[in-house]
C-alpha cells in the first residue's frame, strides 16, 4: 500500500505561517511611526479613563452602583446586594486592581463603539458591505481569543495598550452585528413614513432608524462589554495589569487562593456591569413594547 | 361637463412588476396575458397591471380590493416609495416619475402625505414630536412647527396627550396621531393606506365620520385604500375596484351597485350593506292614487277604489304634501257631507330623497302607512312601502 493513502502526502504542502510572519514583520519595520502613533493615542485614552476612575472615591463608586441599580431595576434589595459585592472587592484588597481592569475594559469598549458603530451603520445601508463584513465577523467570532494576542504583541509590544487592541478586536463583532441588525429591522412602515414626509437618507438614519434601533444596539453593547471583560485574564498574558494579572500570578505560583480571589472579583464586576447595562436597554425596550 | 373637472392626480397606464425578466413580462402583459400566465412564463409578478384613474380636487377616491390586489403598491407609487416599472403619475400635470431627487423630496414635503395601516409612528418620539416630524425635516423652526402641531393635535381631539408616547395610546388615538402628522404638512393630497383596518368596528365608524368632517373642513383630496366595501361606499366620492393588479371598474357607489362591470364586482358589492348605498329615491315608487285637498269625499273614494288602496296621500295645488286620508275617514266625510280637510292625518312620516335606507329603517318600521318622500320644499316625490325597504336589501 502506498504511503500517501495511509497518511496525508508530504508533497502537498502550503506554508502560510511564514508569509504571515513576514507580513507582520514587514509592517512592524516599515509602519513603525503609525503603530507608535496608535500606541500613544491608546495610552492617552487609557490614562484619561484611568484618571477618571481613580478620581472617583470608593464610597462614591459604591453609591453610584447602588443608585443605578435602584433606579434602573427598581429593586432595592438587589441594589444593596451589588453595593455589598462592590464593598467585598475592596475588603479582599483588590480595589486598585479592579480600577485598572475597569479602565482597560472601558477604554476597549469605547474603541469598539467608535470603530464598530459606524461600521454597523454602513453595513446596514449597503448589502454589498454586509456581504463583505459578515464573513469577517464570523471568522473573528470563531477565532480563539488567544490568536489576537500575537499580532498585538508583535506590533505594539507588551503592556496595557496591546491588551486594549486585542480586547477591542475580540469584542467588536456584537456592536457591528447588532447595530446592523437593529437598523435593518426597524418597522418598515416607520421607515416608509419617514421617507414619505421627504426625509433625506441622512435624516431617516439619524432621526428615525438609529433611535428606533437603540434597544438592539444597546443589547449589542452589553455583549461587547461582557466579551471585553472575558478578555481580562487572557490579556494579562501579554502584560496587562489588574485583576487578570493576579489570576495569572496565582496560576504561575500555584497560589490557588490568590487566583481564586481575583477571579471572584472579575465575576463580581462582570455581573454588576451586565445587569446595569441590561437594565438600561430593557427600560428603553420596555417603552416600545410594554404597554401596547 | 366632463372636461371642466379639476384633476389633481392622474395615474396613466401604471405598471409595477417584480422580478428579473421584466421586459418580457411587459410584452406579454401588453398582449393581454393574465397575471398567472405571466408569472408562469417569466417568473415576474405583476403587482400593478395597467392601472389608470383620475382623482378630482377636494374629493375622496377609494381604491378597494382584496389583499394582494396591488392597491397598496399603487398608492406607494404615487409618492415614489415604490418605483413604478412603467406608466406615468401626473400631479397637477407634472410627472412625478420625472422629478429629480431634490424635487421629489420637495414633492413629498409639501404636496403629499401618507397615513399608514399600522400607524407608522415613531416610538422614540412623543405625540408632539411625531406630529411635528414632517415640518422638522422640512426645516421649520421648532417654535413654529410645535405651534402648528399643537393646532392639528387639537383638531383631531388629542389635546392634553402631546407629551405621551404613542405606545400609551389606544389604536384609534394612534391613528389620530398618524392623521395629524399627515395634516400638519398641509398637503394637497392625502394618501391613506388602509388607515382604519387595524381598528375595531366601533372606533372605525367614529374615525370614518371624523375623517369626513376633517375632509369637509380642510377640503383635502384623499386617495383612500381599503378592503372594506362598506367603508368604500361610505367615504368614496368615486371608487375603483382592483383585482390581481388591475383596475376593473371605477365609478360612484350607485353606478357600481346598479351596473357592476362583472361577476367579481357584483360579488364584492353583494357583500356590502346595501342599506348604506341605496337612498330613498332609489326605491320610492309613484303613488297609485293621489287626492287634492280641494277634492270632495266622493271623488276621493272613487280614486281609492279605482286603485284598490285603503289610504291615499293628499296634496295641495302645488304638489305640496298635506297628509293622508284613509278609506274609512273618506266614507265618514261622505256620510256627514263635510270637506275631507278635517279628516286628513297630518302627522305622518316624511323622509328626504337622499336619506340612506339604513337611516329610514326605524321610521318605516314605526309607521302604519308608506313613507312619504318629500323634497326640501315639501313636494311629494314618491312613496316607499315597508315591503320596498325590505326587498331592496336582499
Amino acid at each position: 500500500m502506498p504511503n500517501w493513502i495511509a497518511s496525508f502526502p508530504d508533497t502537498i504542502k502550503i506554508n502560510i505561517a511564514t508569509p504571515i510572519d513576514n507580513f507582520v514583520e514587514y509592517i512592524n519595520v516599515n509602519w513603525r511611526p503609525f503603530f507608535d502613533g496608535i500606541k500613544t493615542g491608546l495610552l492617552g485614552l487609557l490614562n484619561g479613563v484611568y484618571a477618571v476612575v481613580e478620581f472617583i472615591p470608593w464610597w462614591l463608586l459604591i453609591a453610584i452602583v447602588f443608585a443605578l441599580t435602584w433606579l434602573l431595576m427598581k429593586k432595592p434589595l438587589r441594589a444593596v446586594l451589588y453595593a455589598v459585592l462592590m464593598l467585598l472587592i475592596g475588603i479582599l484588597g483588590l480595589w486598585s486592581y479592579m480600577q485598572l481592569t475597569l479602565s482597560i475594559v472601558i477604554a476597549a469598549v469605547l474603541m469598539a463603539i467608535i470603530i464598530g458603530f459606524p461600521i454597523g451603520v454602513l453595513v446596514s445601508t449597503s448589502n454589498h458591505a454586509n456581504a463583505l463584513v459578515r464573513p469577517i465577523l464570523d471568522t473573528m467570532q470563531t477565532m480563539p481569543s488567544f490568536v489576537y494576542l500575537i499580532p498585538a504583541v508583535m506590533l505594539l509590544g507588551i503592556g496595557n495598550v496591546p491588551a486594549i487592541i486585542a480586547t477591542t478586536i475580540y469584542a467588536i463583532p456584537p456592536v457591528i452585528r447588532m447595530t446592523n441588525h437593529g437598523i435593518r429591522h426597524v418597522d418598515k412602515e416607520v421607515v416608509e413614513a419617514a421617507q414619505s414626509f421627504g426625509s433625506t437618507r441622512w435624516q431617516t438614519l439619524v432621526k428615525v432608524q438609529i433611535p428606533q434601533a437603540m434597544p438592539t444596539i444597546m443589547a449589542g453593547l452589553n455583549q461587547t462589554i461582557m466579551m471585553a471583560l472575558s478578555m481580562v485574564v487572557t490579556c494579562s498574558l501579554i502584560g496587562a495589569r489588574g485583576l487578570g494579572h493576579e489570576v495569572v500570578i496565582g496560576i504561575n505560583r500555584l497560589e490557588i487562593g490568590r487566583g481564586f480571589t481575583a477571579g471572584l472579583c472579575v465575576v463580581i464586576l462582570a455581573v454588576i456591569i451586565d445587569r446595569l447595562t441590561q437594565g438600561i436597554y430593557k427600560t428603553e425596550a420596555g417603552d416600545d413594547h410594554g404597554k401596547g | 361637463m366632463a372636461r371642466d373637472k379639476d384633476i389633481v392626480l392622474e395615474v396613466k397606464n401604471l405598471y409595477k412588476l417584480y422580478g428579473v425578466n421584466r421586459n418580457a413580462a411587459m410584452e406579454l402583459l401588453k398582449k393581454g396575458a393574465g397575471r398567472s400566465e405571466v408569472l408562469k412564463q417569466t417568473g415576474v409578478t405583476a403587482a400593478v397591471n395597467n392601472v389608470s384613474f383620475e382623482v378630482e380636487r377636494g374629493k375622496i377616491f377609494v381604491l378597494i380590493g382584496l389583499s394582494g390586489s396591488g392597491k397598496s403598491t399603487v398608492v406607494r407609487c404615487i409618492n415614489m416609495l415604490q418605483n413604478p416599472t412603467a406608466g406615468s403619475i401626473l400631479f397637477e400635470g407634472q410627472d412625478v416619475r420625472k422629478l429629480k431627487k431634490k424635487e421629489l423630496l420637495d414633492f413629498r414635503r409639501h404636496k403629499v402625505s401618507m397615513v399608514f395601516q399600522n400607524y407608522g409612528l415613531m416610538s422614540h418620539r412623543d405625540v408632539l414630536g411625531n406630529v411635528a416630524y414632517g415640518l422638522e425635516v422640512r426645516g421649520v423652526p421648532r417654535e413654529e412647527r410645535e405651534a402648528r402641531a399643537h393646532e392639528i393635535i387639537d383638531m383631531v381631539g388629542l389635546s392634553g396627550w402631546e407629551k405621551k408616547n404613542p405606545s400609551e395610546l389606544s389604536g384609534g388615538m394612534r391613528q389620530r396621531v398618524g392623521i395629524a402628522r399627515a395634516l400638519a404638512n398641509d398637503p394637497d393630497v392625502l394618501l391613506m393606506d388602509e388607515p382604519f383596518s387595524a381598528l375595531d368596528p366601533l372606533v372605525r365608524r367614529d374615525m370614518q365620520f371624523e375623517l369626513l368632517t376633517i375632509q369637509r373642513k380642510m377640503n383635502k383630496t384623499i386617495l383612500f385604500i381599503t378592503h372594506d366595501i362598506d367603508e368604500a361606499f361610505k367615504l368614496g366620492d368615486r371608487i375603483g375596484i382592483m383585482r390581481d393588479g388591475q383596475l376593473i371598474q371605477v365609478g360612484t357607489a350607485e353606478e357600481m351597485t346598479s351596473n357592476p362591470a362583472d361577476e367579481y364586482v357584483r360579488d364584492f358589492i353583494d357583500s356590502a350593506d346595501r342599506s348604506r348605498v341605496f337612498c330613498a329615491k332609489n326605491v320610492m315608487e309613484t303613488p297609485s292614487s293621489l287626492i287634492r285637498v280641494s277634492d270632495g269625499a266622493t271623488k276621493a273614494l272613487s280614486a281609492m277604489r279605482r286603485s284598490g288602496v285603503s289610504s291615499s296621500y293628499v296634496i295641495d295645488e302645488k304638489m305640496v304634501l298635506v297628509g293622508i286620508l284613509t278609506l274609512e275617514d273618506a266614507m265618514k266625510a261622505k256620510a256627514e257631507n263635510t270637506p275631507i280637510a278635517q279628516y286628513i292625518i297630518q302627522d305622518i312620516e316624511r323622509v328626504a330623497p337622499d336619506a340612506l335606507l339604513a337611516d329610514i329603517m326605524p321610521q318605516a318600521a314605526r309607521t302604519r302607512f308608506p313613507l312619504a318622500v318629500v323634497d326640501s320644499e315639501g313636494h311629494l316625490e314618491g312613496i316607499i312601502s315597508k315591503a320596498a325597504v325590505l326587498s331592496s336589501l336582499t
